[in-house]
């Protein structure tokens, strides 16, 4: 556990991409089976255990350190993992066996990797090394670090478990157990470890590594493409005993078992402006709506025993089939469409708001299918029958995909239209007014043009040429920053999330209500000015949130995007704002300048025009 | 003696005041007569009329400021108890950097000691920190939180040591605060057997001389001249913080970024500045030592001026220890935010 866990800390420190690849190389190379694999399952998603839910870390922490402390923490560091690791009383505070070999450390040999621990060892001075302090005392338990009533001397040192072990107990633990087994190993590790261990359990594992890179380190050992690894892992289990042999050159190329496996999607990149297009040549480009819905993919094909096997996978290759059995039904073909997952209802494409309703919940049950059908508009083709479409043209696999959904003539699968245009100037007069170009009443559900190289073959990630994605202009509204609260990840204990309002005629005059809340669009550099600007107009602290000065004559305008607008109960306001974020900063505009929430209501009412569930053409409803 | 606390000391808009002295203690903005606990800049500001302080804050002041930073000096030897108006002071070691010193202030039968910025761990280039039993002790709370527990330095200039021998090709540009980490860094790693050069980036250079004038071995710290930058492989380079992702570190040849702050405690602070090498050593007090200085000092009542003062304040109470946050602005920039580049690079120390 210990070399996974200083693995993933220099990973998470590495920037460099060709970096990153050799300490993963390095690692696979000289860590034995399985550790090596379930590392890999770790790092690629693979790892099927109940997780340890937030709460449940929380409790341990609790147990152990003033919940207070423990919160305000919490709060600064932005990570409960990371918190729980720093903070958690640890095993440092132990006293070490006599004769550990620390004695070593003034010839200046280490033996071990453990610095984190070691550096923490000044609080228990070893003989013939004085402490640099000697008067610091091991901490009470009072001061949130200090240790438990603990084990005396003559306890064996803590078990450092392997990841393998920690696995296997996971997957075996009955949930009760859980919590003691966590408790042991965040004793046995060091902080490395602790927080290695705490982002593993709890299903948060994100240290920069893809689960591609992480092929690509595999099919490295044996001098093989990140796509021949592709090609066999859908039949693979952790902890991948047989891929490591293949690689190594020990083993026969593992057979795929899966006749529906996941195919890694394209992805696409912005046009930021019109101008970009310019460089691109109208003639060479097909285009398509963008569907405000969620990208899938449908994959089927038989097994051995000559049954069909369904699958509808999300575009990380999340296996969703169990949450669309009215999809699956319809995957009665042996291939693979990608295409994107959208409600209709009366064959109008609904808002991704209902969408929402529909992903949001737990059990499928009867009245959810019936009221949130969902549906696949196609826009590719990566197998059939057998063949690999990926590698032909995308006006070659259109014209396959076509045939395919004509052929099924099933409500669930229509084709994605091609929007027909000519010039640039075209495209973008389609894109400002879809209803215009066919587009009909879904052109509410549509967020833009997609453009495919029509010679472009299909490449898993994101190629920088062949597809772009042109989305529709935002909606603008100038709104006054009312409170700040700290961010998380990378803007940990920065002011970074803000909650803004719009003016409205209030009991006692106009007052601002909130609207929303935006967490970027901002660059460093004004992320820095605006966390002093809150840190410097700070009117009450309410625990991480802060309240700034908001009013007529005082205040902070910012200019926020936003792609639409839903009604919402949370919103003192009654509206809620879809994707907003901070698009200009208005260090100039006089808060009473900011807009009224008019604005947002006229947004909200062309938007409203959703079909009830079950309303019928005649419109019962 | 709580009662009169507020005779001895209490808060303007130039921060703290001694109405019975007459005097401000680590004032924001310039006033007649000014007690300083140390150089960094948050602390020490030019433009007062009379500067009480040791001797070494005075010339550290004189360095960044000028001869003229001030209408009239006086030096406070340490231990030394002064009368001011209606109250004696006395100035005693806090460890912090090269000079800094906890102001002791008496009257009315009682004493409030303000801190300023302190450390109990062991540092080469000061004095150790003295326990000053008091009735009001006024404390920072820069890593006021139980996260931050400051590892040994030696294991973290180990790490730093051995980064150079993994990759002897690349240079490894150290960030560092310009006043005390830098020369702390310096001399921990002639602790640890570096005795090849210690380059410098320029704005390093006038306090690191005035450290060798005090008597601070620190070995040979050239300064980095601009055209030899590319030649610097395994060399180890201190520069500001606020130079560790400009151009001038990028001409190094394939540079490692290091930055040696008590905030590299935290991941996501090391990521925000782009540092692939961590370095936790920290010129202020952990969460155990702000705790236990608390208990040391026998105060019953604490102000917390700046940092993380929820958590210093809550543990207070669970201990019966009155407590109150001041909320000073301008000290350490609330020692949370990583410096605006724009601003002055020494006002980067307020967040070591």
């Amino acid at each position: 556990m210990n070399d996974f866990a200083a693995l993933l800390d220099r990973l998470a420190y590495e920037p460099r991409r060709n970096a990153k690849l050799r300490l993963l190389q390095d690692f696979f190379a000289g860590t034995p089976d399985p550790e090596r694999g379930w590392a890999l399952a770790a790092m690629t998603g693979g790892l099927t255990f109940r997780e340890a839910k937030p709460a449940l870390i929380r409790g341990l922490v609790e147990e152990r350190v003033d919940p207070v402390l423990f919160g305000l923490s919490h709060n600064y560091v932005g990570d409960l993992a990371e918190t729980t690791a720093l903070i958690w009383p640890g095993p440092l505070h132990q006293d070490p066996p006599p004769s550990a070999g620390e004695g070593a450390r003034g010839a200046g040999g280490r033996g071990e990797r453990r610095p984190r621990l070691a550096a923490l060892d000044q609080t228990s001075p070893e003989a013939g090394f004085p402490s640099p302090d000697p008067l610091r005392g091991p901490p009470s338990p009072a001061e949130g670090g200090g240790p438990l009533p603990g084990p005396g001397h003559n306890n064996p040192p803590p078990h450092v478990p392997t990841l393998a072990e920690v696995v296997e107990t996971l997957a075996t633990t009955p949930k009760r157990a859980l919590p003691q087994h966590l408790a042991g190993w965040l004793d046995a590790l060091d902080e490395t470890g602790r927080w290695a261990l705490l982002k593993l359990v709890t299903g948060n594992l994100r240290v920069g590594v893809s689960a591609r890179l992480a092929k690509t380190a595999i099919g490295a050992l044996g001098g093989h493409e990140a796509d021949a690894v592709e090609q066999v892992w859908h039949g693979l289990k952790p902890p991948y005993a047989e891929l490591f042999a293949w690689v190594e050159g020990r083993g026969e190329r593992p057979e795929s078992l899966n006749p529906a496996p996941f195919r890694p999607p394209m992805l696409s990149h912005p046009i930021e402006e019109e101008a970009d297009l310019d460089k691109l040549d109208a003639e060479a480009f097909s285009a398509e709506w963008k569907w405000d819905g969620i990208r899938v993919q449908l994959a089927g094909g038989r097994d051995s025993h000559g049954s069909q096997v369904r699958k509808v996978y999300s575009r990380t290759g999340e296996d969703i089939t169990h949450a669309f059995p009215d999809l699956a039904e319809a995957i009665t073909f042996d291939g693979a469409i990608d295409g994107e997952l959208l409600i209709l209802r009366e064959r109008r494409v609904q808002s991704f708001n209902v969408l929402q309703q529909r992903l949001n919940r737990k059990a499928v049950t009867g009245k959810l299918l019936e009221d949130f059908p969902a549906h696949v508009r196609a826009y590719d083709l990566l197998a059939a029958d057998g063949e690999d479409l990926r590698t032909l043209p995308f006006a070659e696999r259109r014209a396959r995909l076509e045939a395919l959904v004509t052929h099924l003539d099933h409500a669930r699968i229509d084709l994605s239209p091609v929007v027909p245009f000519a010039t640039w100037p075209d495209l973008a007069a389609a894109r400002a007014d879809p209803a215009s170009v066919g587009a009909g009443a879904d052109a509410d559900a549509i967020e833009g043009v997609m453009l495919k190289r029509r010679d472009s073959p299909y490449l898993p990630g994101r190629p920088k040429g062949p597809w772009w994605k042109w989305k529709r202009e935002p909606h603008i509204v100038d709104a006054v920053m009312m409170y700040a609260q700290r961010g998380h990840g990378k803007r940990s204990s920065f002011y970074s999330d803000y909650t803004f309002g719009c003016w409205r005629a209030g009991e006692a005059g106009d007052e601002l209500v909130p609207v929303g809340k935006a967490y970027h669009g901002f660059t460093d550099a004004e992320l820095q000015k605006l966390d002093r600007y809150v840190r410097n107009n700070t009117v009450k602290r309410f625990g991480p949130v802060r309240e700034v000065t908001h009013g007529r004559e005082a205040g902070l305008v910012l200019e926020i995007a936003f792609e639409g607008v839903q009604r919402s109960t949370r919103h003192k306001s009654g509206v809620a704002l879809r994707f907003p974020r901070v698009s200009r900063i208005r260090w100039d505009k006089p808060p009473a300048e900011a807009d009224r929430i008019d604005v947002l209501e006229r947004i909200l009412a062309r938007g409203e025009k959703e079909i009830a569930p079950g309303a019928t053409m005649e419109g019962s409803e | 003696m709580p009662k009169r606390a507020s005779d001895l000391l209490t808060l303007t808009r130039e921060g703290l005041y001694c109405p019975l002295g007459r005097f401000h203690v680590d004032p924001t903005r310039p006033v007649e007569r000014a007690l300083i606990t140390h150089g960094h800049a948050d602390h020490a500001r030019a433009g007062h009329g009379a500067v009480l302080a040791t001797g070494q804050t005075l010339r550290i002041m004189a360095t960044r400021y000028g001869e003229d930073f001030c209408a009239r000096r006086e030096e406070a030897p340490l231990g030394k108890r002064m009368r001011i108006g209606d109250v004696t002071v006395f100035f005693a070691p806090a460890g912090h950097v090269l000079g800094s010193a906890q102001i002791a202030i008496e009257g009315e039968g009682g004493r409030i000691v303000v801190s300023g910025d302190y450390k109990r761990a062991s540092d080469p280039t000061c004095l150790p920190f003295e326990v000053v039993p008091c009735d009001v002790f006024i404390t920072e709370a820069t890593f006021g939180l139980p996260v931050f527990r400051h590892p040994d330095t030696r294991d973290e200039v180990r790490k730093l040591l051995d980064s150079v021998k993994l990759f002897p090709e690349r240079a490894h540009i150290v960030g560092a605060y310009a006043l005390g980490k830098a020369q702390r860094v310096m001399a921990l790693l002639r602790e640890e057997g570096w005795d090849r050069p210690i380059h410098l980036h320029g704005a390093m250079e006038r306090l690191t001389a005035l450290y060798k004038d005090e008597g601070i071995p620190l070995g040979e710290t050239p300064k980095v001249v601009a055209a030899d930058r590319k030649n610097l492989h395994g060399a180890i380079v201190l520069c500001p913080p606020s130079s560790i992702q400009d151009l001038w570190s990028r001409k190094f040849p394939d540079p490692v970024t290091a930055f040696a702050s008590g905030w590299m405690r935290v991941r996501a602070r090391a990521r925000q500045k782009g540092v692939e090498l961590p370095l936790v050593i920290s010129d202020h007090s952990d969460w155990p030592d702000l705790c236990r200085t608390i208990r040391d000092t026998g105060a019953e009542e604490v102000w917390v001026t700046h940092g993380q003062e929820d958590a210093l304040v809550h543990w207070c109470g669970t201990q019966g220890i009155r407590a109150k946050p001041l909320h000073l602005l301008g000290y350490g920039d609330d020692g949370e935010a990583e410096p605006d580049p724009a601003s002055s690079p020494a006002m980067e120390e307020a967040s070591s």
